[in-house]
């Protein structure tokens, strides 16, 4: 399961929001290793299947403007992320 | 008569301070169970005033690690970050159409993200409320009590959400007119704090930057 480029950084961290704790980090790893992405593919499944959503913080390259993007699969993580954030999901507060 | 009436009294008066000490003596013990039950639970950390205030303080530096320079600057002195609208395209929240360029570069409506309570969307050149987008990120995932994010957290899942896919978070809110949780007096203070800041940051200019 390749991402979309593989013009990147060789590391991604995938950190999870918890009450009480503020990020824990689930996993770390090379994507272009493939031991390291099959692991990160397995927690990234893991956290969606818990009912997080993941965003990736990015920078909009011609701006300079930081925003996020969610993802829904892993290969939708953008090429220069080198961070997937997970949170639980929107509720109807 | 009344020496009968006595005993009887004394009878019932002993009588009641047994009960008294058999329930008192059973809470105890159930308090100690449940005490005993809590330290055995994987997870369970005893009274620790500073771990609010550790996640917190994580939670802050991951925010600013995330949101642009000018929103972390806006969320340290005011509390809660503006973020411009992004539905271009479609109508804007207040039914009119969608054009940036509608006002100069101001946006058509804006979002307040406070921590923990409703977004609010506003038309940023009129400082007219529009909505509260009431939405919570409770982690029900193995919590049975604590499913709050640190407030941080909080504002940070919300920015992602506004700036990541703004559409699929609006569509998980309870959407409600202005003041049904958030009093407008105060969100009209906000926004006139906000005007204040963004002048004492560099004029005009600046605060359009800002708002966007």
């Amino acid at each position: 399961m390749a991402r979309a480029t593989e013009h990147r950084e060789p590391a991604i961290k995938f950190l999870r929001m918890k009450p009480g704790h503020g990020e824990v980090l689930l996993a770390e790893g090379d994507p272009s290793v493939l031991e390291d992405e099959e692991r990160l593919v397995e927690e990234f499944r893991r956290q969606l299947d818990h009912g997080m959503w993941a965003a990736a913080p990015t920078v909009d390259p011609d701006t300079g403007r930081r925003e996020a993007q969610l993802v829904r699969e892993y290969a939708e993580i953008p090429d220069q992320a080198d961070r997937v954030i997970f949170f639980p999901r929107a509720a109807g507060g | 008569m009344v020496l009968a009436l006595l005993a009887l009294g004394l009878v019932a008066t002993a009588l009641l301070l047994s009960v008294l000490l058999h329930a008192g003596a059973r809470g105890k013990a159930r308090r100690a169970q449940s005490r005993h039950r809590r330290r055995g639970r994987p997870g369970f950390e005893p009274g620790d005033p500073g771990r609010e205030r550790r996640a917190e303080q994580r939670a802050r530096e991951l925010l600013r690690s995330c949101v642009n320079d000018e929103e972390w600057a806006m969320y340290r002195d005011l509390g809660f970050i503006s973020v411009p609208g992004r539905l271009a395209g479609t109508r804007a929240l207040d039914g009119e159409p969608s054009r940036p360029e509608r006002r100069g570069s101001e946006p058509p409506y804006a979002y307040l993200i406070y921590p923990h309570k409703p977004i609010v969307a506003y038309v940023p050149q009129t400082r007219r409320l529009l909505s509260e987008y009431c939405v919570e990120f409770p982690d029900l995932t193995g919590a049975i009590s604590d499913t709050r994010l640190p407030d941080s957290d909080d504002v940070l899942a919300k920015w992602m959400a506004v700036t990541g896919d703004e559409s699929r978070l609006l569509r998980n809110a309870n959407m409600h007119l202005p003041g049904r949780q958030v009093d407008p007096t105060r969100i009209r203070r906000d926004l006139w704090r906000l005007a204040e800041w963004e002048r004492q940051r560099g004029g005009p200019d600046s605060a359009e930057l800002s708002s966007r």
